[in-house]
């Protein structure tokens, strides 16, 4: 547990002397204040045929889990890949820690950093609870952003998994964005066109699971389940390839 | 104490080590001597709990490399042939962060200590980018201090050091060498003749021969070849000196230079410059040539040169 704190302070240190973690951080939080200034403005006009629109928190958590898709492959593609390129594992895999340690010091440096951000975020609820009446449902707040985070913590893991079997960090990259485009937007298809697997594939579909509960501030045991299993299984795939490239 | 039984690794489908077998007892220095892709790299990896070997087994500071690779690697201090460091760190932060991975308590302080060791004190707020390659061999060394560890397994730690540096870094393993086991790889025989108790050569993964360097420097003995120059050409003295008794294969070459070989224990120099005056030619220099590597494995391996 100390060695993946360890590991864990160093990567995050490490994202503030970066400049990629300082863009994707302002970048996210700049669009998600414009998306949040318009839908606030909308909410504002008079209205004409529409029932009365109240922005809620998805307004917020919404487009920054879209972000999160694009820009969680480019703060996770370095933590292993890189130390493979410069050679450093071997600095790490002869130190005293397990190798399941390494991985989820890496994987905690990177979710730190999300945390922050989302930390951050939270400006925009407290502005939104200050302009609507009668302020934001505290509960459906806590379902929104404890399905940001969960979701968020295990595609960094997934990212972490991916990086440990790559030297090179644009393949890491590339391949960790296709894996989470496919999870957040393809996997819930088959649901509609496969009846049998139907529900199979609306459990792993997790940008159902968010949009459909936990936006909405529900919260079923398997949504939170659900991410956390991705999260083991990514960690437990960068752990793997880690054991598996020590034996060549 | 590290104890090596048969230790075999394949690469895929090539062999880097076959059925080694050797033993370094505390406060010895074993060198592991041998040419380029022997197998001393692959070797110093496996014991220092980096991979697997394929078969085999080894003890290191008392403790099984493969069921207890974390008790090796905690008395372990490890030096890698190519020195990975993290380049956008500053000297004293790499070092402190390695010093917390092993819980060292008053770990800036054992930074300080194992930084004066080294010599490095002076650079420890650079960045290891900005570092010449002997300073960064000197931090990879600090590195494999900073724990007091029982076994010390360097992988060339002289490379790319002036020769001042490597005279102090000599001096620093042999100190550290009293208490401590040590494993050091080079390429250089007298190096290892310097500071090492015993040496293991090594060639294409298998042990050629294990002894205390005096011993092997008198099972090569028989081997000398002595090379000389005098002035003018030196084609007419070939005859002469090769009828002097105990000396081989007389080679004449170009300005001068004749090399010759001559038998065991038995010091033909003398005669030799007692003939070039006698035929009136002016003797230059003299010197015995020392072997290479190569050289020394086929003399090892009992296989004749050509
Ligand atoms: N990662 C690897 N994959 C495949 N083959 C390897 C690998 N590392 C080493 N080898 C091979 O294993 C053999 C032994 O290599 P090793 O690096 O152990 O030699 P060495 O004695 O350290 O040589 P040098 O003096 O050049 O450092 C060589 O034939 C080398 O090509
Ligand atoms: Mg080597």
């Amino acid at each position: 547990m100390r060695n993946m704190w360890i590991i864990a302070q160093r990567e995050y240190k490490h994202y503030f002397v970066s400049p990629i973690a300082y863009v994707i951080m302002f970048t996210i939080l700049v669009i998600v204040g414009i998306i949040f200034a318009l839908n606030i403005w909308q909410a504002s006009q008079p209205i004409v045929m529409y029932s009365p629109y109240v922005p809620d928190v998805s307004i917020i958590t919404g487009p920054m889990l879209f972000m999160f898709i694009f820009s969680i492959p480019a703060l996770t593609m370095r933590l292993l890949a890189d130390e493979h390129r410069t050679g450093t594992l071997e600095l790490l895999l002869t130190a005293p820690l397990r190798d399941w340690e390494l991985v989820a010091g890496k994987w905690l440096g990177s979710f730190l950093f999300v945390l922050t951000l989302i930390v951050l975020s939270l400006l925009y609820p407290l502005i939104l609870h200050l302009l609507i009446e009668p302020g934001l449902d505290l509960g459906v707040l806590l379902t929104n952003y404890l399905g940001m985070i969960l979701i968020s913590a295990a595609l960094l893991a997934i990212g972490v998994g991916i990086s440990a079997m790559f030297s090179n960090q644009i393949a890491a990259f590339f391949t960790t964005l296709v894996v989470l485009v496919v999870l957040w937007f393809l996997i819930g298809a088959p649901a509609d066109i496969l009846p049998r697997l139907g529900d199979f594939f609306r459990y792993i579909d997790l940008r159902d699971r968010f949009y459909n509960s936990m936006a909405m501030g529900v919260l079923n045991l398997s949504d939170i389940v659900y991410p956390l299993t991705l999260l083991v299984l990514g960690l437990f795939l960068g752990t793997l390839t880690i054991e598996v490239r020590r034996w060549q | 104490m590290i104890r090596v039984n048969g230790l075999t690794k394949d690469y895929g489908a090539r062999r880097a080590i076959e059925n080694l077998t050797f033993e370094a007892r505390q406060g010895e220095i074993l060198g592991f001597l041998g040419p380029n892709g022997a197998g001393k790299t692959t070797t110093m990896r496996i014991l220092s709990g980096y991979m697997p070997p394929t078969a085999g087994s080894a003890q290191v500071a008392g403790y099984d490399i493969i069921s207890e690779s974390l008790e090796v690697r905690r008395r372990v201090g490890y030096l890698p042939e190519t020195v990975p460091l993290y380049n956008d760190m500053t000297v004293f932060d790499y070092l402190k962060f390695m010093a917390d991975l092993r819980h060292l308590p008053r770990a800036e302080d054992r930074v300080d200590t194992v930084l004066d060791m080294v010599g490095l004190i002076e650079r420890a707020d650079g960045y290891i980018g900005n570092l010449s390659k002997g300073m960064r061999q000197r931090v990879g060394l600090a590195q494999a201090l900073l724990h007091r560890p029982e076994v010390l397994i360097l992988d060339e730690p002289t490379i790319g050091l002036d020769p001042a540096q490597v005279v102090e870094v000599r001096n620093l393993i042999r100190e550290l060498g009293k208490e401590r086991t040590v494993l050091l790889s080079t390429h250089i025989l007298s190096e290892a003749q310097q500071i090492c108790d015993r040496v293991v050569i090594i060639n294409k993964g298998r042990i050629v021969a294990e002894d205390s360097p005096e011993n092997l420097q008198a099972r090569l003995s028989g081997a000398q070849r002595v090379s000389l120059r005098v002035r003018g050409e030196s084609d007419e003295l070939v005859e002469k000196i090769a009828a002097i008794p105990g000396v081989q294969e007389v080679i004449a070459l170009p300005e001068g230079v004749l090399e010759f070989q001559h038998a065991p224990g038995q010091d033909v120099r003398p005669e030799v410059a007692r003939t070039i005056v006698r035929a009136n030619y002016d003797l230059l220099e003299m010197q015995p040539v020392g072997m290479s590597l190569e050289e020394i494995f086929l003399e090892l391996t009992g296989k004749k040169r050509k």
